[in-house]
């Protein structure tokens, strides 16, 4: 082959790609390929199709030409017939009410609102001190209140008046943030430690030195614990430890000493109060309601569950049959009652077996009722990520020398923990949901406050409005969780697939 | 039902061994605020407004309470109770009074251990029909579909009207009343029926009210009232008297507006006069201030004042006064003489 000038052409350089044929490539390929594929699949595609679009044929008209601004239902239908319109939601009850619905009846910051925005009325009524004063007159406070919220901007007593709560919220996602993603500084958790009690003391009130004593005292209970476990080893600093506790919170001999120096709680709370009296208005548990209710209670039975959970689910397969035994029965016996039993059971059965005249604050029961349940759930769940773990791990644990919560800090908990995330996040959906059943006993969750709303002269006959707003508060937080738990699936793949 | 006398039971129970106070006045006052069991939301009779402020018919006899116990009518805390937890919640003290349009029933009063103080509101049970259906008697309602509420006593109720009357029906049983409006509004039943007073908001709703019927037959009597527990007597007559209070104003013509005026001297008409306080000691005998009635009247005002502003022709629920007019007027509203 040396004659090259035989070679009429020779090709320098490659050819550009050529476009597929027409068809192809591109949408109309994949549509082929996806929906037209044979007989069958056409005929369903087109079915479907038409099913989509009949659907949709009925409900967007109604949902984009929605009212939104409108003083009741009758109104809302006059403003349709005026547009010339066949259906229209009236969104304007969201628009009225999406603040009750959020926040239920917790009251609003009437000072703080008035002062920024009702400067000059506030100055007709007398000031701040004759109208939110100790000696004021409630009903005309009301009224006032009444007029302020009636020319406010829903946003506005949004941001201001309920800043309490928005902070509380925000400096939870902050709190649980690092705890969710690892790529964060670390150094954040130690805020998340310290959430709790700032969450109490937003959400709550009352004085600041009650949270921040409660922190300081297991602080100390937790120090003592670790001074004396140096000393005389684990038992001694964990009975250290308890008595700490028991001196600081409870009465340790309630016959001899009663109403004296101990529990120390109290006492050390009230002269930090007199040195410094700081603190916000307190908010009785049986204002809170609607969706921040379901955050309440949805966020602490998450948080408290998990741990409760994976002890149950360790202790029920330990070795030492008693542990085994009462683990076993707490979760047989709660999870083998319904929810709604154990509620009720919160709400007025225990009155009775607790001294009359004291009062256990509803919302707390709730919270320590539906993580119980969780937990007997988790316990499950964690159960079965144990089970699957092949006995080598455990074998392997041990002929390292671990002890035994070493070896399952290190070696069996990271593995089951992985296998068991899709159960666990399904579980903390449904609890999320459940706290609807709330509503049953008294505290008025979001679903409770659409049936309060309705009862009004102006929007009694309205549901579907209502029920969607209720059901995509919903969605949002349960479908971040169910891609959350995705996302860390992915993360933690760490064998081959 | 059966479910809310079993826990009632329960609670009776416990009662019974002895936790319950007989000071609920003392304790009302040292809370400093009063504890009424309310309806979760109920047109007219009780429904938080925009700014969440209870307003409503049985909200305002709660009122009214609150300012005989402690003189202030926004010192009420409402609590929420459903028509399963009612009796409940107060036989175990998580109210002070029950005022949740709660019918007087034999076995509530005596069974349950609890005293109905009187009565706020006759009701009756009802039955809407569309008019297009041509019926005009709840006789000519053989074989129709009835929506009706499940664990209440209108369901007993309306098996007793069928088979007292020989004719059949076939129920679609409804849990709330939101739903059994959708299931009639859809065409599920041919029936609504209900206390009259429920229907009549739930008709005002309708978009074209005229095309359906509240049929005349009253099958039920529902006098609804205040509740108390067994065994404190001395704030049951509180809770009795606040509201003979507030019919006898209306009696003898005192309203929110002229009741300082008439408090301020003696008028002609004695009963007046022991009713306000200006003459007598009505208030000790209750352990009341002596103008007590002086400052519900002109906290609430009387009682065709509060139903004419909630449940009132000229409201959305539009009930006219019926049997709840004045003995005088040829209802049933009738307060035990002030002496």
């Amino acid at each position: 082959m040396s004659k090259q000038s035989s070679v009429a052409f020779v090709r320098r350089e490659m050819l550009p790609p050529a476009p597929p044929p027409p068809g192809q490539a591109g949408v109309l390929r994949w549509m082929r390929e996806n929906l037209f594929s044979s007989v069958t699949n056409t005929a369903l595609t087109i079915l479907s199709l038409y099913f989509i679009w009949s659907v949709l044929a009925s409900i967007m008209p109604w949902t984009l030409n929605g009212i939104w601004v409108a003083g009741s239902l009758t109104e809302c239908r006059e403003i349709r017939d005026a547009r010339g319109l066949e259906t229209a939601a009236c969104w304007a009850v969201i628009n009225e009410r999406w603040l009750q619905l959020l926040f239920g009846f917790y009251p609003t910051d009437d000072k703080l609102l008035s002062s920024l925005f009702y400067a000059e009325p506030l100055a007709t009524a007398g000031g701040l001190e004759a109208v939110f004063g100790a000696a004021s007159n409630a009903t005309d406070r009301i009224e006032f209140v009444g007029m302020m919220k009636g020319d406010l901007s829903n946003f506005t007593i949004f941001l201001f008046g309920y800043w309490r709560p928005l902070l509380a919220v925000a400096l939870l996602v902050v709190a649980v943030a690092p705890i969710l993603y690892s790529s964060l500084p670390r150094s954040l958790l130690f805020f998340s430690m310290l959430y709790p009690f700032v969450g109490v003391f937003l959400f709550w009130g009352g004085s600041i030195w009650g949270p921040m004593t409660v922190a300081i005292g297991l602080a100390a209970a937790f120090f003592i614990g670790r001074f004396f476990a140096k000393r005389f080893g684990l038992l001694g600093g964990g009975i250290a430890a308890v008595a700490a506790f028991i001196f600081i919170f409870l009465n340790p001999l309630p016959f001899i000493d009663h109403g004296g120096l101990f529990p120390l709680f109290p006492h050390v709370k009230d002269v930090l109060h007199s040195i410094i009296p700081f603190g916000l208005s307190a908010i009785p548990s049986d204002q809170f309601g609607g969706f921040m209710l379901a955050i309440i209670i949805g966020t602490s039975g998450i948080v408290l569950s998990l741990p409760i959970g994976i002890l149950l689910a360790l202790g029920r397969q330990s070795t030492m049959p008693f542990i085994r035994w009462v683990c076993v029965t707490f979760i047989e016996v709660i999870r083998g009652v319904p929810l709604i039993v154990w509620l009720f059971v919160a709400s007025t059965l225990l009155k009775y077996f607790l001294p009359p005249g004291s009062s256990f604050d509803a919302l707390l029961r709730v919270i320590i009722l539906v993580t119980l349940f969780a937990s007997a759930y988790i316990a499950e769940v964690v159960r079965g990520g144990l089970a699957a773990l092949p006995t080598g791990q455990y074998e392997a644990a041990d002929s390292l020398g671990l002890d035994y919560w070493k070896s399952m800090q290190l070696i069996v908990l990271p593995q089951a923990l992985k296998i068991s995330i899709p159960g666990i996040v399904n579980t903390f959906i449904g609890l999320f949901k459940d706290t609807t059943l709330v509503v049953f006993v008294g505290l008025r969750d979001p679903l409770g406050l659409t049936n309060a709303i309705r009862a009004t002269g102006e929007w009694n006959g309205i549901y579907w409005e209502l029920y969607i707003f209720v059901a995509l508060l919903f969605f949002t937080f349960c479908f971040f969780m169910s891609r959350y738990s995705m996302y860390l699936e992915r993360k933690l793949q760490t064998d081959r697939r | 039902m059966k479910k809310s006398i079993f826990l009632g039971t329960l609670a009776v129970a416990g009662l019974a061994a002895g936790l319950a106070s007989a000071q609920t006045l003392a304790e009302v006052q040292a809370r400093g605020t009063l504890k009424c069991g309310s309806n979760e939301g109920l047109a007219g009779f009780a429904a938080p407004d925009a700014n969440g402020n209870m307003q409503g018919f049985d909200v305002s006899l709660c009122r009214a309470i609150a300012v005989a116990a402690l003189g202030d009518a926004q010192a009420v805390e409402f609590v929420p109770l459903t028509s399963q937890t009612r009796f409940t919640a107060l036989a175990a003290g998580e109210v002070d009074v029950l005022v949740r349009n709660s019918t007087w029933t034999f076995s509530r009063d005596t069974d349950l251990k609890l005293d109905f103080k009187g009565v706020n509101y006759y009701d009756g049970q009802g039955f809407m029909v569309r008019s297009d259906l041509g019926v005009s008697s709840a006789r000519d309602l053989d074989g129709a579909t009835v929506c009706i509420q499940t664990g209440t006593t209108t369901e007993l109720n309306l098996a007793d009207f069928f088979r007292v009357n020989n004719i059949s029906y076939e129920p679609v049983p409804v849990q709330t009343n939101a739903e059994g409006q959708q299931q009639y509004l859809a065409g599920a039943c041919d029936v609504y029926t209900t206390d009259v007073s429920g229907l009549a908001a739930t008709r005002a709703t309708f978009e074209d009210a005229a095309s359906h019927i509240i049929l005349p037959e009253i099958v039920s009597k529902e006098p609804l009232g205040p509740v108390v527990r067994h065994g404190d007597n001395d704030w049951g007559d509180i809770v009795g008297w606040t509201l003979n209070a507030l019919i006898a104003a209306e009696e003898y013509g005192v309203t929110s507006a002229n009741v300082r005026e008439l408090a301020a001297a003696p008028t002609d008409n004695p009963e007046i006069n022991r009713l306000l306080g200006t003459e007598g000691e009505l208030g000790a005998m209750l352990g009341l201030p002596n103008d007590w009635a002086v400052n519900i009247i002109a906290a609430v005002g009387n009682y065709g004042e509060i139903f004419e502003a909630h449940i009132g022709e000229n409201t959305s629920v539009g009930l006219a006064r019926g049997l709840n007019a004045q003995w005088t007027d040829g209802g049933l509203m009738y307060a035990p003489p002030f002496r």
